[in-house]
């Protein structure tokens, strides 16, 4: 295929992508790295690449949109950026040692949980408990805005979260995607931070993630322009679209959508690597 | 030692202001990356656009352009692939300068332990782009 028709397709994938991804607020590294080895036949590492350039890319659309709003914890993000960046580092060099072959089983794996996980609804786990005692030496202990005023919220399971944090560092950088899934169950599950204040920053703390792992892609050849061109222009354009049409749609059918399409991913997938395809 | 009670609850206005202050850089950096990576990527197509690139096999060693020096000597020379993996490394770039700007605004709050924190993920974010 010559590299115009690649570029228009895969720009269109990526919108697409993008798209879906803001609608659902699941992000769509997901989607990417299927699309470009089921429907393009690149290979995995290039794939994986190319989906990390476009995480960082939603990650900043998205969390300059979010930041005005006072819901993300600047002190919880930058603590737990710790964990994902050193999380981060370690799973580019995990993807430098094993098979494509095992990150292709690996990502069928990650993209069945995210199936499973993103059509259940999401409910608060704030508690009235007293905070980890961790919590109150670092600070952690917020506030976010309420239709009543602004609502005090106290930090669980400080360590717990830290090194789930870790884990999702270790899935972003071996599979170029954001491991939002991990980092919500992080902050609502262990560390009981309020829905909204876990996802937007979680939101922020992808692309700093994403940034750890990016350069040593670089360095080892896994970024290449022809790919990263479409895709990220792509990602992008479906991003602040998808966030524009936001307020409009209703998002249940949708989470559905792509629980099935992502579902559908991850068995090809999963189908290519056992058949020696990848 | 007694600190003042918006800096033990966590959301302060200082706080606020940092994070408007960073939610701008974050877009003006995702915009200008998306700027260069848009005009690399035209150029591209204009010189590239009828050949048949080879993705299904993997050569990451032999690529031109792994390196910012590689980046940076492409770009002088006006390589319209260099141009786009500029405008990867720009888009790279924007979440370290975010870390970057809150590092300084801890640091100007004189909140050490935070300041502290950020300059970790900053190195360990450096280490990824510089050395890796």
């Amino acid at each position: 295929m010559p590299v115009t028709d690649i570029t228009i397709l895969l720009f269109l994938g990526a919108l697409a992508a993008g798209l879906l991804g803001a609608l659902t607020g699941l992000g769509g590294g997901a989607i990417i790295v299927p699309l470009l080895t089921i429907l393009f036949h690149v290979d995995i590492r290039y794939a994986v690449g190319t989906s990390l350039v476009s995480v960082i890319a939603t990650s900043s659309g998205a969390a300059a949109a979010y930041v005005k709003e006072g819901y993300s914890n600047i002190r919880v993000g930058m603590l737990l950026e710790i964990a994902t960046t050193i999380g981060a580092i370690t799973g580019a060099f995990i993807a430098g040692l094993v098979s494509p072959t095992a990150v292709a089983i690996i990502f069928g794996i990650v993209l069945l949980h995210t199936a499973w996980t993103s059509t259940r609804p999401r409910v608060d786990h704030i508690s009235g408990g007293p905070s980890d005692p961790i919590a109150l030496r670092l600070r952690l202990d917020s506030t976010f805005p309420t239709a009543n005023g602004p609502q005090h919220y106290q930090v669980q399971r400080v360590p717990l979260g830290f090194g789930l944090m870790y884990i999702a560092g270790v899935l972003s950088g071996l599979l170029g995607i954001g491991s939002g899934v991990v980092k919500v169950l992080a902050m609502d599950r262990a560390m009981h931070l309020p829905f909204k204040v876990s996802t937007t920053t979680s939101n922020f703390m992808i692309g700093v993630t994403a940034a750890a792992s990016a350069g040593i892609y670089l360095h080892r050849g896994y970024i290449v322009p022809g790919l990263a061109f479409p895709v990220m222009l792509g990602v992008l354009t479906g991003a602040l679209v998808g966030a524009r049409m936001l307020p409009h749609l209703h998002t249940q059918k949708l989470r559905v959508v792509f629980s099935v399409l992502v579902g559908a991913l991850a068995v090809e997938l999963l189908l290519n690597a056992f058949t020696g395809k990848i | 030692m007694s600190v003042p009670h918006t800096l033990v609850t966590g959301h302060s206005t200082a706080d606020d202001r940092t994070e408007q202050v960073v939610g701008t850089v974050l877009r003006l950096g995702v915009l200008i990356a998306a700027a260069v990576t848009l005009v690399g990527g035209v150029l591209y197509l204009i010189q590239s656009g009828s050949t048949h690139p080879d993705y299904h096999s993997f050569r990451g060693q032999l690529s031109p352009l792994r390196s910012l020096a590689d980046v940076a000597r492409g770009v002088a020379a006006g390589n319209a692939e260099a141009i786009v993996q500029a405008g990867v490394v720009l888009l790279i770039a924007t979440p370290i300068a975010r870390v970057a700007l809150t590092l300084v605004a801890f640091a100007m709050r004189k909140d050490r332990l935070y300041a502290l924190i950020s300059a970790l993920v900053l190195a360990l974010l450096a280490y990824g782009l510089l050395g890796g």
